[in-house]
């Protein structure tokens, strides 16, 4: 998947979670998505593992500051799984 | 999917960006609650759920204390995290027609609420309490190195605070009490051995689910059994670690709508609105095989094939449950003589007639038929399961009657069971010698009673199920099966005449003959080859028809009527002016007797066999009315 392509789902799921359509950059993280909740954080990552279909670990989580940082993940993650 | 994580028993949803957009485009609150209702009854995945929740809460934000359904407040003790449980939990209830009002207990201090007659919980005033403790709180460690005595002196101890626990939320309270139990999750310290180490934390654990079940038998209170359900799909499916230390869920989300299903159905048992009765089709369902066209001997049931073991083994349950309180009832579309000999003369039937608190077997709509069912019983609709291999029948009677109970069916009779357990309908919080008795009480008073009339009007059904009928010649492609059907058919066929496929190519290469077949899909898929019509000609202006048969599993729909227009509009375009048709009686037919009187055609006289002779001036025919679009094969 290239980057475009893992930013367009993100949008899904932002849009399944928060229920309205949320345009991501980079540096989008929690203080710009008042909904953006400590609750929906875990609902944002167990639907990132089932869309992707890759497994965070908890250092992966704690380590997450902005969406960049999540595409990266998944990047990394699907990457791995090619090998 | 097909796993109890996905709700399998619940039918997919078709579109589901489609029903959310209209659903929240849906301005009128009550209108976007029955659509909520409606969703409800679907698959849903935990995002899903999060999602029908929302608007759900914001439909009740509007509509307070909507009518038709009922209340609950509930309080949720616990000592991990539970909120992610919440929606699920709303929307299962709402499935039941219930409203879930929670009060979340702050964060492990639910001992000090209870204890308090002042604390917020208490002034809330719940009318059910779930108690979720998780696998460290409520752990017992009486060390690695403990005898079975002390073992069993912790688990004791452990099962005696506990009852006190239940002793404050039922007394302060006022409330029933339901008690999670929870699931084994240390890891191995020997591997299979621990089970056999008294000291160890899967022994000891085992040890205090077993008591815990006993005390809370004896005290009536209510059990959600997270620990068979995680024993059930596996703990590593249920429980996330990283979810664990994450979030301090011990259920992980995507089991969430699963979890809720499960407290829902214990909360309606606690209301006792568990279903009460089974209804069963035959064909298909309890056996393999048709038997008004394959005859009792060939039906499929019992040794000789995995699919009768399976089918047996299906049986057996349904017995199982009867035995436990459930009322068995049968809806088939047969003739009803020939649908009781299976049970009276087939050897490996496992279910016998007298199993059966009512037991209906007609040509009606199946709606009909449960509504008749549920008043000979006395019970309300929304106490009925109706289980049926055929998904037109399942999709008719959740149109007619969205209250009745309707699991999916999968394909094969090896899983019957375990959907229809997975599905919950019969959940209990208790087993009484009134439980015991209540099945033949049902069976004598249905017995008494069963006179079936009224008909409903479903043309809105039947327009909905999209219907097209494919006509076809017979060719070589499709002697094979139309030779096969007209060979098999023995309850929808007027003349029951056989043929063979070199005689069956003679008489559709003759120009001057009609052989036709007809191919039936609907929106659920292709019914594939279901009706053949064979008719000759009798002299240039008359056409004799010689067959005319159906496959029962398209019946009710209105495809005979099309069939017709379609012979009447080839018999006129060849200048015929006449048709002829005739009824040839025999012991399985009579579902036909008046076919030809339902066509248009009228009596001439009596025919062969006891039969009678029909005729119809294709001049002076109407063309029916039906919900069938048709067209040409390719």
């Amino acid at each position: 998947m290239t980057d475009t392509e893992i930013y367009q789902a993100l949008e899904g799921v932002f849009r399944d979670i928060f229920d309205e359509p949320i345009e991501l950059k980079p540096e989008t993280s929690a203080a710009d998505v008042p909904e953006w909740t400590s609750f929906n954080h875990v609902n944002l990552v167990v639907a990132s593992e089932t869309r992707f279909g890759v497994r965070f670990s908890t250092g992966d989580i704690e380590a997450l500051k902005n969406v960049g940082d999540l595409v990266a993940l998944i990047k990394a993650k699907l990457a791995k799984q090619r090998k | 999917m097909s796993s109890p994580i996905a709700l399998h028993w619940l039918p997919e949803l078709p579109d589901p960006t489609a029903a959310f957009h209209a659903l929240r485009d849906t301005a009128d609150p009550r209108a976007r609650l029955e659509r909520i209702l409606a969703i409800a009854q679907h698959q849903l995945d935990f995002v899903q759920v999060g999602k029908l929740d929302r608007q759900l809460e914001r439909t009740l934000a509007e509509l307070p204390e909507p009518a038709d359904f009922q209340p609950v407040r509930l309080a949720w003790l616990g000592s991990s995290t539970l909120e992610h449980l919440l929606p699920g939990a709303r929307i299962a209830c709402l499935r039941r027609r219930l409203l879930l009002h929670s009060y979340l207990a702050p964060y492990g201090q639910y001992r000090q609420e209870l204890l308090d007659p002042g604390s917020a919980l208490a002034r809330w005033r719940p009318d059910v309490a779930v108690l979720c403790l998780d696998h460290e709180h409520g752990l017992v460690d009486p060390g690695i190195g403990a005898t079975r005595d002390e073992v069993v002196a912790a688990v004791g101890r452990r099962v005696d605070e506990l009852r006190q626990i239940w002793r404050l939320a039922s007394e302060q309270l006022g409330c029933a009490v339901i008690h999670e139990t929870t699931p084994i999750l240390a890891p191995a310290l020997f591997g299979s051995f621990d089970r056999a180490a008294a000291g160890s934390p899967v022994a000891v654990q085992a040890r205090l689910d077993h008591a815990i079940a006993e005390a809370a038998a004896a005290d009536r209170v209510a059990l959600l059994d997270l620990a068979t359900w995680s024993s059930r799909l596996g703990s590593d499916t249920w429980f996330d670690p990283v979810r664990w230390h994450q979030a301090k869920q011990l259920v992980a989300p995507p089991l969430a709508p699963l979890w809720g299903d499960l407290l829902a159905r214990v909360i309606a048992a606690l209301r006792g609105r568990s279903q009460k009765c089974l209804v069963l089709d035959l064909d298909n369902t309890l056996w393999g095989g048709v038997v008004g066209d394959d005859g009792v001997e060939r039906l499929v049931i019992g040794q000789g094939s995995a699919a009768g073991e399976a089918f047996a083994a299906f049986q057996r349950y349904a017995r199982q449950l009867e035995e436990r309180g459930i009322v068995l009832a049968v809806c088939s579309k047969n003739e009803r003589a020939i649908a009781e000999s299976a049970f009276t003369s087939h050897p490996d039937m496992v279910l016998r007639l007298d199993d059966f608190a009512v037991f209906v077997a007609n040509w009606k709509d199946k709606a009909t038929n449960l509504r008749q069912i549920a008043e000979t019983l006395n019970i309300g609709l929304d106490a009925l399961v109706f289980f049926d291999d055929n998904p037109a029948e399942r999709a008719l009677v959740r149109a007619e009657l969205p209250m009745v109970a309707v699991p999916e069916v999968p394909e094969d009779p090896a899983h019957f069971s375990r959907v229809l357990a997975d599905a919950g309908y019969f959940e209990a919080v208790s087993f009484t010698a009134d439980d015991l008795a209540r099945a033949r009480q049902y069976q004598d008073s249905g017995r008494r009673q069963q006179a079936f009339e009224s008909a409903t009007d479903m043309n809105a059904f039947l327009s909905a199920l999209a219907m097209r009928l494919q006509i076809g010649e017979v060719d070589a492609q499709s002697l094979a099966r139309v030779t096969q059907l007209i060979n098999k058919t023995n309850q929808f066929n007027v003349t029951t005449r056989r043929y063979t496929e070199p005689a069956l190519r003679g008489f559709a290469s003759d120009p001057s003959s009609i052989a036709l077949h007809f191919r039936l899909a609907d929106r659920f898929g292709d019914n594939g080859l279901i009706a053949v019509v064979l008719a000759r000609a009798d002299s240039a202006a008359q056409l004799a028809i010689d067959s005319f048969l159906m496959s029962c599993r398209v019946l009710g729909r209105g495809v005979e009527l099309a069939i017709m227009n379609e012979i009447v509009e080839r018999a006129r375009a060849r200048g015929v002016r006449e048709i002829t048709g005739e009824y040839i009686p025999t012991a399985r037919n009579a579902l036909v007797a008046d076919l030809f009187a339902r066509l248009g055609f009228t009596q001439r006289g009596p025919g062969a066999g006891g039969g009678t002779s029909w005729t119809l001036a294709v001049d002076g025919y109407a063309p029916h009315a039906h919900f069938i679009r048709t067209g040409e094969s390719t």
